[in-house]
């Protein structure tokens, strides 16, 4: 009877180590969620959230939106709050997934296709990375974003920025709705580093 | 401690039962002509690199462990290589646009130069897919050749 009992508790053992280790990967699921309800908006960094123009053209909804959660995590990288980036990176990753395409001709659907998958990949790692990774996701996101805009065109006032020392000095662009130079790739590091592109409206 | 053994008893079955639900294998012989090797020319010894470290959750072929069909552990590899070729799939490169390719790149670049990749997880069993620093260094630079040529 002892014997059988102590067969038993081994193999209970191994169970339970497997289950756990099977359980791992579950909870990363949970996680994943963004962490913070908060956004920090409010602490004198930058003000771009409410700068943001109402929209009054609907078929610009949707790029607006995408524009907007953008500039949330530009603003948020530059304020180095991991948290608050990888909110707006979640929000963002549900903008792209929602957004409606069939209004444009084939070859642009298609070329929209493309940016939105890639983008879609980026956002996501945004909501779920360590800082230094975000403004990884962040240098290419904001290429597809800048292509993307190309395509669907925006009422709202931009500015193209530089920076570039980014990247082993291969250099990065971002998109900001202030004129002021603020960088999101380094932050309270170089906050002024960079330079004005081109301005789009 | 009859409310143990039955507890035990209840578990012992579970398990057992639970090794006659099927999982799915991440297994196929053949290779696409989309796969990273046949549309690169890489050298061979970052080929060898690649299928050995990084093969086996970013292909459609796996070379499984032994535990791989005692479960629950094989559900835990089939969601890691899930995972793994969600975010990356060699046997596909060719299908990935030039945009796709560029993030991929950055990305396997990245998580190379900061250990991220392969994972420890992984090597801990997988002695041989550990990369040394040298490898690390050849694959980065062949992966950035490739990046600048896009």
């Amino acid at each position: 009877m002892r014997k059988v009992r102590m067969t038993l508790s081994i193999l209970t053992m191994t169970l339970v180590t497997l289950t756990a280790m099977s359980c791992k990967d579950g909870k990363k699921d949970g996680e994943r969620a963004p962490m913070s309800n908060e956004m920090h908006q409010d602490e004198g960094h930058n003000h771009e959230g409410s700068e943001k123009m109402m929209t009054n053209n609907s078929g610009n909804n949707a790029t607006n939106a995408i524009i907007d959660n953008y500039l949330q995590i530009k603003n948020a990288l530059v304020a180095d709050d991991q948290e608050a980036a990888a909110k707006a990176g979640g929000n963002l990753f549900g903008d792209f997934k929602n957004f409606d395409k069939s209004s444009y001709s084939s070859e642009e659907k298609q070329e929209l296709t493309d940016i939105i998958e890639d983008a879609k990949e980026h956002a996501e790692h945004i909501s779920e990375s360590p800082i230094e990774h975000q403004r990884e996701h962040f240098d290419i996101l904001s290429k597809d974003v800048i292509d993307m805009i190309a395509i669907t065109g925006t009422d709202m006032k931009l500015y193209q920025d530089f920076c570039p020392m980014y990247n082993d000095n291969k250099g990065a662009q971002w998109l900001s709705a202030t004129k002021e130079i603020k960088n999101p790739y380094f932050g309270s590091k170089m906050m002024k580093c960079g330079e004005i592109q081109r301005e789009i409206n | 401690m009859r409310i143990i053994k039955i507890i035990l008893l209840i578990l012992l079955v579970a398990f057992v039962a639970i090794q006659f639900i099927p999982a799915s294998r991440n297994i196929s012989d053949t290779v696409p002509k989309t796969d990273f090797m046949e549309v690169n020319k890489v050298p061979a010894t970052i080929q060898n690199k690649l299928q050995m470290s990084c093969y086996d959750c970013h292909s459609n072929n796996t070379d499984y462990p032994w535990y791989n069909k005692i479960q629950p552990a094989a559900w835990f590899l089939e969601d890691h290589i899930k995972e793994g070729k969600d975010e990356l799939n060699f046997n596909e490169w060719g299908d990935y646009s030039a945009r796709r390719k560029n993030s991929k790149l950055r990305s396997i670049i990245s998580q190379i130069e900061d250990d991220k990749m392969p994972l420890d997880s992984y090597t801990i069993i997988h002695r041989d897919a550990r990369l040394s620093e040298t490898d690390q260094k050849e694959i980065i630079k062949y992966m950035n050749l490739l990046k600048n040529s896009l």
